[in-house]
């Protein structure tokens, strides 16, 4: 992998073909296609709060979700062109998450992450008692989504909603690659691996968290606008717990502190969950619990890690 | 008002215990001060006193003049002072230049910038191949700090506190952990420091005190007993009945 990445455009081109062999691939699941896609946004916002700033939290739905109502509820009432949505979802999602995330990010270890969990859960209740704005239990309704920039119309099938989700994130995947190997990625790291000495060398560290907090909550803030605009609901699902737990194992099976993993984990997780689930859907979680005991113990670096663990197990012999 | 670090009346205590008691110290530019004394002396309360960690009740604590007391620990080592830890702090995971560049690109305030790639500031790197020449540290670059040897990893942490370009450095037991075998490393390291840097070492390894010290402070209980050259300390009976004793008697 490593020294994929020192061919220019390697992982530019990479990702490409991979969006283009999906969408061919799996012509009648372009929906599902289309889900991890989001899903892989979404996770990808944990990776940056969690895997590289090191901050635990349990509760990325809150800033998904409040990207979600943020961006259909704009929809409906102010303008239902999808982009000025993107940017509502993201704003929103961020700006829950700075404000939020400068109280949460007081505390650290198990009073952080279940701070982050009561937001979400704050987050749901209001979404919930507030049914004249957000229709409740019923959900938000009534999304009807204009062309994307005027031109390409959401069809039933959802090829333009594959390819609106791929670009999006496909963006998003290649600002963070950038953000990763620049000084902003580099301090974040170095906070996850000691606050005291980012301290001791002059960063603000607590300001440089919240920095962090902010830019993970618009990415997930775009996620759940994303999910919003493209299955035209929003329910209270998307505040619920599972969707942070899942999410979160998806990154540890797939690798934390390096992007590809989040790629790797929601296609694994997801996929298995889908065949998993068809098969045999009343245990299916057996099967995932499974998956993440071995990761947990044989690859801690995660699934990004196996082609790694496999050589050396082979030279071993 | 007069250059380098300067402390006066520095009193502070936890409850009833005093653990400084009326510190006044002075750390001009190229000053190489001991802080000797037994365990709980007080000794590391003194340098968190300076570095921010702890707040005075009372005194004085001013860098070139100016009153650093409002000062959080971040914006202290902005102002100079600089530190490493008694035990070794540094980031494990990470390369030995990621770790020099980490400070580089605090002091130079550009850790937001997140568009270029953290190693093509061409200056930066041109420095820290200078700085890890100064510690002889050039061949272990890219190797990660986990994997390097103790004593190596104290010159690490020297190196990128060097890397602040610090005003006042505070060593908190250099030497300490360090296998004697390696001991001189920190011993040369320590005498190679820039002149007009302002060094506050406080160490437990007599032979390194005794040769890399221009001046001496003892603390007992939170107060200075004596302070001066070290031929001076060393024929100062109170300090050789506490400190040397056992060593002197036998």
């Amino acid at each position: 992998m490593t020294r994929l990445m020192r061919i220019p455009f390697a992982v530019e081109a990479l990702l490409i073909a991979l969006l283009v062999i999906a969408f061919f691939a799996f012509p009648y699941n372009l929906a599902f296609v289309t889900r991890i896609l989001i899903m892989v946004l979404f996770v990808l916002s944990i990776d940056l709060v969690l895997g590289f700033a090191g901050i635990a939290t349990l509760g990325q739905a809150a800033l998904y979700g409040t990207g979600a109502y943020a961006a259909g509820l704009f929809a409906v009432h102010v303008t239902a062109a999808p982009l000025p949505g993107l940017l509502i979802g993201m704003v929103a999602g961020a700006a829950l998450a700075f404000l939020s995330g400068l109280v949460l990010l007081r505390t650290k270890g198990l009073t952080l992450i279940m701070l982050t969990i009561a937001v979400a859960q704050i987050c749901q209740e209001v979404a919930n008692k507030a049914r004249d704005v957000t229709g409740g239990a019923d959900g938000l309704r009534g999304i009807r989504m204009e062309p994307v920039l005027g031109l390409f119309e959401f069809d039933f099938i959802g090829i333009t909603a594959y390819w609106y989700v791929a670009i999006v994130v496909f963006i998003v995947f290649l600002a963070l690659k950038r953000l990763a190997a620049a000084p902003l990625g580099l301090s974040l790291r170095g906070i996850h691996e000691s606050p005291e000495r980012m301290l001791a060398i002059g960063a603000p560290v607590y300001r440089r968290q919240v920095l962090a907090y902010t830019l993970g909550g618009g990415i997930a803030g775009i996620a759940g606008a994303l999910a919003a605009q493209v299955t035209q609901l929003v329910s209270l699902e998307v505040y619920s717990f599972t969707l942070s737990a899942e999410a979160l194992i998806m990154l540890i099976l797939g690798g934390t502190g390096r992007l590809w993993g989040a790629i790797v984990g929601v296609v694994l997780f997801m996929t298995v969950h889908h065949v998993a689930a068809s098969a045999d859907p009343y245990n299916w979680l057996f099967f995932i619990g499974f998956m993440v005991l071995g990761v947990v113990f044989f690859l801690p670096g995660g699934m990004i890690r196996l082609p790694q663990a496999l050589l050396r197990l082979g030279r071993q012999r | 008002m007069s250059a380098g670090l300067q402390v006066r009346g520095l009193q502070k205590s936890f409850g009833g215990i005093i653990v400084a008691d009326d510190i006044n110290v002075d750390l001009a530019p190229g000053a190489r001060v001991a802080l000797i004394g037994p365990n709980g002396a007080g000794k590391t309360t003194f340098s968190s006193l300076i570095t921010g960690k702890l707040t005075p009740n009372a005194g004085e604590i001013t860098l070139d003049g100016q009153d650093i007391r409002p000062l959080g620990e971040a914006d202290r080592v902005k102002a100079g002072i600089a530190k490493t830890f008694q035990i070794t702090t540094l980031f494990r995971d990470l390369t030995v230049r990621d770790n020099l560049r980490l400070a580089a690109q605090e002091r130079d305030g550009r850790a937001r910038a997140w568009f270029k790639r953290a190693d093509s500031w061409a200056e930066v790197e041109r420095e820290i191949d200078a700085q890890l020449a100064a510690f002889r540290l050039e061949a272990l670059g890219d190797k990660r700090v986990s994997d390097l040897a103790y004593g190596q990893q104290r010159l690490v942490e020297m190196a990128m506190t060097l890397m602040l370009k610090p005003r006042v450095l505070i060593l908190d037991e250099p030497a300490a952990g360090v296998p004697s075998s390696d001991s001189h490393l920190i011993t040369d390291a320590i005498e190679r420091l820039p002149d007009d840097l302002a060094v506050l070492i406080i160490e437990h390894d007599m032979k390194l005190v005794f040769r890399v010290a221009r001046s001496i402070i003892v603390l007992v209980n939170g107060r200075i007993l004596t302070q001066g050259a070290p031929n001076e300390i060393a024929a100062d009976e109170r300090v050789r009945d506490l400190y040397l004793g056992a060593r002197h008697h036998d």
